[in-house]
């Protein structure tokens, strides 16, 4: 390791200087500071969130009437597979991902994460991924098997085998829409894939070795911990529906039969393979909203969380036991009494350390000083809409009461005041409760407010009686219905409902927007907050902390700002005095950074290239793979020999 | 019927659900209105689930309301107390909710090893086969040897209906009940649909290249619809079905009825119907027990689309989504099947106003 070949950088290979601009959209392309990149996740996020909002807008006006013909049957199967797609893999993971990003180096007291330029690569493959799947409005039409996508109508037949939406006749035509279709969900997945386990990869090391010195694990602020359970989630959840899709791609394109019952394949083994991931995506989905409100619940209550260690474990241990639960999506499938006996007792006593989590959030507000800010009505909100998603879930785990539930309206209540009302609800808390520190600003309060109570309404009349629907005998995934079964009125008001839920929505994009230039200024800690990314300026400078704190407590800020009197209570300690935080300036020369490099971005053009490939064939098809493997595996080549913007470092 | 309705305007008052008018609707499709007894043990597994659930939200929602309200910020220095947990309180409310779950562990387990049972030889054996998009019934045993209806199973009440389901291509031919389809086995293949009569039982997905058992009985006579409740492709929604249970004896009389083979035509309009039913076709898909050809002999068994030996005998036709009553609901579908029934395998004819009266006129003669 001695003779490291010196500087040839600033000689032989110019094209691989360090990108320099620090404004502007190029700065964007190259950044490597997790603020920027987690601030375009947000971005990224919330397109996404309106897309798939106006996607399930678009159903619900299908649905507000029976035999409507606003959509056709075809475009409906892909509006609503899409919606869930976009939900799950381009809002519920990088919002995950948003939060990560920009929060938890922050919290523990870290410059930045462990591999600056791995971050941007996940998040530009994310973005190359969200392009390729929705590529699929100009290539053929966009996948329409459903999110879970079970062979083999995603497969060998598919859901139209008349021919009819491509005009009659042509099976082989139907065919060839068909494959694309698939292809797009199969490779789509694939490179957002990449972009999770990376991710993934690139937390677990950042909270293992980054932390301040003093924050021992045990220090950690719960939403930091969340993180880093999530991470390893992905990265043991996503090999699983890596492989499924892998086999998936080479069924559809290359004539393999993994599914194909004809053949000696079975369609019961991409249930299992697709579920063993797809659970465990529920609690990727969930615990980032969990650490959220783990967070806003202490700060707006001025306590600490009650039973941080039970907090801890129990993440870890849903963690864990949602590993054993998968198969409870298909009780259904005939998988015989003796496993869903199993997977209903496993899927039972999940909610014990849900439930363990939800009390203790109560005990942290009890006995408390609760102040309603927006923050904590939506974290509140959360809980108690979340409370109801885990009610229905323990009714799931129920077997023969499920086999009534499942694939109707009933389960979609279900996951959606899950992911609705624990992870959407919690997210914009979050929103509300970060924005000050990400932009200097506060968002309107009273605005938010209405955002809140407009959400809660709109979430209710939407979802609460979606309950009924299922109950009352309606299936999921159906274009339409028919009258006579008592479903017409609440459809309607549903469809209501969710016009609600996107005038809400609204209002919170425009709170966003509007309060960048409008918002009152915030200054470092408005919420007299308890965590260490409180400690530095709002918005932080690119290197986070002038210093970095030494870390002595959990709520290192707070026991900052309060000391023990001689009667044993806490008293605060006055602005200034021996505890106060002072927040340095420091010049930015004094601190090295991470340079941007655009090689990031680059190696994320390749991927798409080289999955449009799969829709050509012959020579065009050599080529557009050499090209998008020459962009990639080129990019990452000049990334790992790209030198130092300065000497010496 | 009157149990029924009182309980679920309990349930109205109980989750304050302002809907005019819902007493008196009608659920047709309700699980919460079970019909037979395999429905009513998942059905009462609910009602013990759902009542537990109900006192825990409202546990749960009381004490978050309460903290907010009698701990909100009045202003003033003070500090509140540090409270970092209590050992005792976590210990409760992590066995606490252990012990409600074993408590609805230990009927859910045994409800699912009852309804796993076998229901041995009084029941009756029908097949039923899954198709993109739309459901055949076929009797087997003794008593219903070679009835095959579509859309439309009918049982007897009072007792157990042992269904072996299958799902098919919806473009091939169903190889026959006496072959079972089996992972491995070159056999024509559909998706995977799923069986669905709430009110008579829950849901068991039909897979290809298995053979998927369900028991359903009802206690009364009456009509019970259901639908496919696993995504299936364009036409999902339009794959109904409904169980007509008879008493007993009427049963045995429909069956009877149903095992008759079609007599040939005689009005004239139908005659021509007739004819066209071979000349354009439709005879390839489509069985008529006791068909003549005009080629001469019965003609051929086929089963890819519904046997149409009793077709007018049906209430519903098409993916249980048209009335057989309706003639225009018929002469649309033979006009153009996939414009009424999008991505439907029955093809577009080309036939003239003329030749639908005709066919109509034919298919109406088969009682």
């Amino acid at each position: 390791m001695t003779a490291v070949p010196a500087d040839t950088g600033s000689t032989g290979l110019r094209i691989l200087q360090r990108p320099k601009a620090t404004t502007g959209l190029w700065s964007w392309v190259t950044t490597t500071d997790h603020k920027k990149i987690g601030m375009m996740y947000f971005i990224a996020t919330m397109f996404f969130f309106v897309v798939a909002g106006v996607e399930a807008l678009l159903l619900r006006v299908q649905l507000a009437v029976p035999e409507n013909d606003f959509l056709s049957p075809e475009l409906y199967n892909q509006l609503y597979t899409m919606h869930g797609i976009t939900m799950v893999f381009f809002v519920g993971i990088p919002l995950g991902a948003t939060f990560f990003n920009y929060i938890m180096p922050l919290q523990i007291g870290a410059r930045d994460v462990a591999f600056p330029r791995l971050n941007a690569f996940s998040f530009w493959v994310f973005c190359a991924a969200g392009i390729f799947m929705y590529s699929g409005i100009v290539l053929g039409g966009l996948p329409d098997g459903g999110w879970f996508n079970y062979a083999p109508l995603s497969t060998t037949v598919g859901p139209d085998v008349s021919g009819y939406t491509t005009g009659g006749g042509s099976g082989e035509l139907a065919y060839q829409v068909h494959s694309g279709r698939m292809l797009l969900y199969s490779v789509g997945l694939q490179i957002a894939g990449i972009a999770t386990l990376a991710s993934a990869v690139n937390f677990i090391v950042t909270i293992l070795n980054m932390r301040a010195p003093g924050m021992t694990l045990m220090r950690m602020p719960v939403f930091t911990w969340m993180t880093l359970i999530v991470a390893f989630l992905l990265l043991f959840a996503l090999p699983v529906i890596g492989i499924a899709l892998w086999q998936l791609m080479f069924e559809v394109r290359f004539g393999a039969n993994f599914f194909n019952p004809a053949a000696g394949g079975d369609p019961i083994l991409w249930e299992h393979m697709f579920w063993l991931f797809g659970h465990p995506e529920v609690y990727i989905l969930v615990l980032p909203a969990f650490g959220i409100i783990s967070e806003i619940i202490p700060t707006f209550s001025r306590k600490p969380i009650f039973g941080y260690t039970a907090m801890v474990f129990a993440g870890v241990a849903i963690g864990f036991l949602g590993w054993g639960v998968w198969a409870h999506h298909m009780f259904a499938a005939g998988m015989g009494p003796v496993a869903n006996t199993a997977f209903g007792l496993t899927t039972m006593f999940i909610a014990v350390p849900t439930g363990v989590k939800i009390f203790n959030w109560v005990g942290t507000l009890w006995g408390g000083k609760v102040r309603l800010t927006s923050a904590m009505l939506f974290a509140i909100g959360a809980v108690a809409m979340f409370t109801i998603g885990g009610l229905s879930g323990v009714t799931h785990s129920v077997v023969p009461s499920n086999y009534q539930q499942t694939d109707s309206y009933y389960v979609v209540a279900h996951f959606h005041y899950v992911l609705f009302g624990g992870l959407v609800f919690g997210a914009i808390g979050g929103i509300y409760y970060w924005y000050p520190k990400v932009t200097g600003r506060l968002m309107n309060e009273t605005w938010g407010k209405i955002n809140f109570w407009t959400l809660l309404i709109g979430f209710n009349v939407t979802f609460g009686l979606m309950h009924f629907l299922g109950l009352w005998g309606m299936p999921r995934r159906i274009d339409t219905y028919y009258a006579g079964f008592g479903w017409e009125q609440l459809n309607l008001i549903i469809t209501y409902g969710a016009f609600l839920i996107a005038a809400s929505i609204a209002l919170l994009l425009l709170n966003v927007v509007v309060s960048l230039r409008r918002g009152k200024l915030a200054g470092d800690d408005p919420w007299d907050a308890r965590t260490v990314e409180w400690m530095t300026t709002s918005p932080p400078a690119h290197y986070n902390f002038a210093e970095i704190p030494q870390i002595s407590a959990r709520d290192e800020l707070w026991h900052r700002k309060h000391a023990v009197s001689d009667s044993g209570d806490y008293v605060r300690v006055p602005a200034g005095g021996s505890g106060a935080i002072v927040v340095r300036e420091v010049e930015d020369s004094d601190i090295h950074m991470p340079d941007p490099s655009v090689f990031p971005a680059m190696s994320a053009v390749g991927l798409p290239i080289m999955g449009w490939a799969l829709f050509t064939s012959g020579n065009l098809m050599i080529v557009m793979l050499a090209v998008g493997s020459v962009i990639t595996v080129g990019s990452l080549f000049a990334w790992a020999f790209e030198p130092s913007a300065e000497e010496g470092h | 019927m009157r149990a029924a309705r009182r309980r679920w305007s309990a349930w109205t008052i109980v989750l304050g659900v302002p809907i005019a008018g819902c007493g008196v609707q009608e659920l047709p499709q309700s699980a919460l209105n079970p019909a037979g007894p395999v429905a009513q043990s998942q059905d009462q597994l609910w009602d013990l689930v759902f009542w537990i659930a109900v006192v825990v939200f409202v546990i749960v929602q009381a004490l978050i309301l309460i903290a907010v309200f009698r701990f909100r910020d009045k202003g003033g220095d003070e500090i509140p107390k540090q409270v970092a947990g209590n050992t005792r309180l976590e210990l409760l409310w992590t066995i606490i909710p252990a012990l409600i779950l074993v408590g609805i562990a230990v009927p859910t387990v045994r409800t699912i090893f009852e309804l796993a049972e076998d229901p041995g030889e009084e029941a009756l054996d029908v097949r039923v086969v899954g198709k993109q998009y739309w459901w055949a019934f076929e009797y087997l045993g003794d008593e219903g040897q070679g009835v095959i209806t579509a859309n439309e199973l009918h049982i007897p009440t009072d007792r157990p209906v042992a269904l072996n389901m299958q799902s098919l291509s919806a473009t091939q031919p169903d190889p026959g009940f006496d072959q079972e389809p089996q992972v491995g086995q070159p056999v024509s293949n559909g998706v995977i649909h799923s069986f669905w009569v709430p009110r008579l039982a829950g849901k068991q997905d039909v897979v290809p290249g298995h053979t998927r058992p369900l028991t359903i009985q009802a206690d009364e006579p009456g009509t019970y619809p259901g639908q496919c409740a696993e995504f299936c492709g364009l036409s999902h929604a339009r794959m109904r079905f409904e169980v007509i249970a008879h008493e007993p004896d009427e049963f045995e009389a429909w069956l009877a009825s149903q095992t008759e083979p079609a007599e040939p035509a005689t009005d004239a309009l139908a005659a021509e119907g007739q004819e066209l039913f071979e000349s354009q076709t439709c005879i390839n898909c489509h069985a008529i027990d006791g068909y003549e050809s005009a080629a001469g002999g019965a003609a051929a068994e086929v089963r890819i689309g519904p046997n149409l030996t009793h077709f007018a005998s049906r209430n519903k036709f098409a993916g249980g989504i048209f009335d057989v009553d309706d003639p225009e609901q018929l002469a649309a579908w033979l006009r153009n099947p996939q414009e009424v029934k999008p991505g439907s395998q029955m093809p577009n004819l080309g036939l003239s106003d003329e030749q639908i009266d005709a066919l109509s006129a034919y298919l109406y003669t088969l009682e």
